[in-house]
């Protein structure tokens, strides 16, 4: 093969690839636009069949985002799933790191056991045990409260942020620990001055994860809330904007751009800790 | 770091009473240790553990939950046509929905590992936006996709010269449509892990079969495939698990209609427990999905055992 047909036939390749390309982000990305274009399309145009709806015809209007705000609960759920998020960021993140130093670095009987059921409980989804836990969520009195998902959320969280974390102290040299502790520093002193300074990369990557899966939650919320003044922005947008059987299709998709919109700029931002805490599984483990 | 030698360094100091001070320390580690992991046993337990077993109980149970009836809500959901039809649907969702995703996941993957360096970021970033959009409010997006006469999908269809499809009120067409939104989904996600696998993958493996003359289908097919194969394995198991467990997309477009040809597991359990109350039968629903998933959990651990050792 000479050196120029290897060349063209790189570059061949490469229009190809190009091309498969183009195909998958037109398929993935054309969800988010089309929700993007109607929320800021005159009802008029919406209804309307005439011309390309796929483009803007007859001008921006920011009107179905002043209604949401204006006339409708959306707001509430917004202050709703804040939070909730808040604390269920916090609490999952303050279960993991204290369990993955433990699991990490204190072998102790049944470190083991301990290790492999927290990674089955990664794989318990939520569609399979909301049943008994709405029974529960009753017999505590919290059915129909927000708080409630603070207490359920950290079982969809807490596996995976220690399974992660594990993996970033196993990283960090023993020999740092027992200087320390020749040094007279305890084991939260180690952890806190030590260990979590080192695993920055790994605290960001579980605090994304966790902020995502509260945020994002829509089975237990559906669930276990039913008044608007309770509910969370997945809920809150799906149940409640709806309303009779003309479908408000522009106020629905401002209310979806916008709950979206927090973890998507989390990701656009923080992209790198994002894939590194979503690949840390099949590469670590 | 195991269990196994902590007992022995335990032994070893009852056996040489010079020791015994660092034996004490030990113990004392393992009571710090056991102290760190309480509120994540105790999560576990209360919640995930207690659950589970409170499950089966309630699946025990007559609707009204006063008497005990055995596995009678087990017989007597095998005999309700639709309990079937979930049956299939689940079983159609998941095989057509794992298969899609994992093809065009190793697809893209490749793709974008062909690319220069720099622009792979790109594209990969690009790429996973549906994985990152919370799913109920994508899902909602898509349910506009489908609508039928004021939205995109038959506009793109009669600009083609194709006659408008009933995606979500025709039966048939309901199941393709709530399948193509979960592969819209997780097709990123199949793509990371096997792009992070083909990082891994030395690259004087592709450099010295490309001199001994290997077509890029070769290449694929004789270093690609095998070199990924255990996490090709490991993404599909979970993701059939988080498949069969699916409920945002199908609640949200169809809830489970029409006429009940779109329900799976997961929504089905919602509509009889919740929407209807009869709370044991929507726990026995529920628990037909788990010996699927314990069968998924025991390769998938058997996998990353293999793995890591």
């Amino acid at each position: 093969m000479t050196l120029r047909t290897k060349r063209s036939r790189r570059k061949l390749t490469l229009v190809a690839c190009y091309g498969i390309l183009l195909l998958f982000v037109v398929f993935f990305l054309f969800p988010p636009y089309w929700m993007a274009i109607t929320s800021l399309k005159t009802n008029q145009e919406i209804e309307g069949l005439k011309g390309i709806p796929l483009i803007i015809q007859e001008g921006v209007t920011f009107q179905h985002y002043r209604d949401l705000f204006e006339k409708t609960d959306f707001l509430i759920y917004f202050k709703n799933s804040v939070l909730v998020t808040v604390p269920v960021v916090f609490i999952s993140m303050l279960i993991s790191v204290l369990a993955a130093y433990a699991l990490s670095r204190l072998g102790f009987l049944g470190a083991g056991v301990i290790g492999t059921v927290v990674f089955l409980v990664y794989l318990v989804p939520d569609s399979l045990l909301f049943i008994p836990l709405f029974k529960i969520i009753g017999m505590l009195g919290l059915l129909n409260s927000k708080w409630s998902l603070v207490l359920v959320y950290p079982t969809l969280i807490v596996p995976f942020c220690t399974w992660l974390l594990i993996g970033y102290f196993a990283s960090i040299p023993k020999e740092l620990d027992e200087a320390a502790l020749v040094d007279g520093a305890n084991h939260v002193q180690m952890l806190v001055w030590i260990f979590l300074p080192v695993a920055v990369p790994g605290i960001i990557a579980a605090t994304i994860f966790a902020f995502t899966v509260s945020w994002s939650g829509f089975l237990y919320p559906l669930a276990f809330l039913f008044s608007s003044d309770q509910q969370v922005l997945t809920t809150g947008t799906v149940t409640s904007l709806i309303k009779g059987d003309v479908y408000h299709w522009g106020g629905l998709m401002a209310g979806a751009v916008l709950a979206c919109l927090p973890p998507v700029l989390l990701y656009v931002f923080l992209m790198d800790y994002y894939i590194s805490g979503l690949t840390s599984g099949s590469t670590k483990g | 770091m195991s269990p196994t030698t902590t007992i022995d360094v335990a032994a070893a100091a009852r056996a040489h009473p010079a020791r015994l001070r660092l034996g004490r320390r030990l113990r004392s580690r393992s009571a710090i240790g056991v102290l760190m992991c309480l509120p994540l046993i105790l999560l576990i337990g209360g919640l995930v553990g207690y659950p589970f077993f409170y499950s089966i109980y309630l699946s025990l149970l007559n609707k009204r939950e006063t008497a005990f009836v055995g596995l009678a809500n087990f017989r007597y959901l095998l005999t309700v046509d639709t309990f079937w039809m979930v049956f299939q649907m689940s079983f159609l969702y998941t095989g057509l929905a794992v298969l899609w995703k994992a093809i065009l996941g190793l697809t893209l993957a490749v793709v974008i590992n062909t690319l220069p360096g720099r622009g792979q970021r790109i594209w990969r970033g690009l790429s996973l936006i549906p994985w990152v959009m919370p799913l109920a409010l994508s899902s909602l997006g898509w349910w506009w996709i489908y609508e039928p006469t004021h939205s995109a999908l038959n506009w793109i269809l009669a600009l083609l010269g194709i006659s408008p499809k009933p995606w979500l009120s025709d039966p048939s067409w309901a199941k393709f449509s709530v399948i193509l939104v979960n592969i819209w989904y997780g097709t990123p996600f199949f793509m990371i892990t096997y792009l992070a696998g083909l990082k891994s993958i030395p690259n004087e493996l592709f450099e010295s079969s490309a001199i001994d003359g290997a077509s890029a289908w070769q290449r694929l097919r004789f270093i690609t495939l095998p070199m990924l194969k255990n996490i090709i394995a490991i993404t599909v198991l979970f993701s059939t698990i988080v498949t069969l467990a699916t409920f945002d997309i199908i609640r949200i477009l169809t809830r489970g209609g029409p006429r009940q040809s779109t329900h799976v597991f997961g929504t089905y359990a919602f509509e009889l427990g919740i929407a209807t109350g009869d709370v044991p039968l929507g726990a026995a629903v529920s628990l037909f999905m788990f010996p699927i998933l314990a069968v998924c959990a025991f390769f998938i651990l058997r996998g990353i055992r293999r793995s890591t050792m």
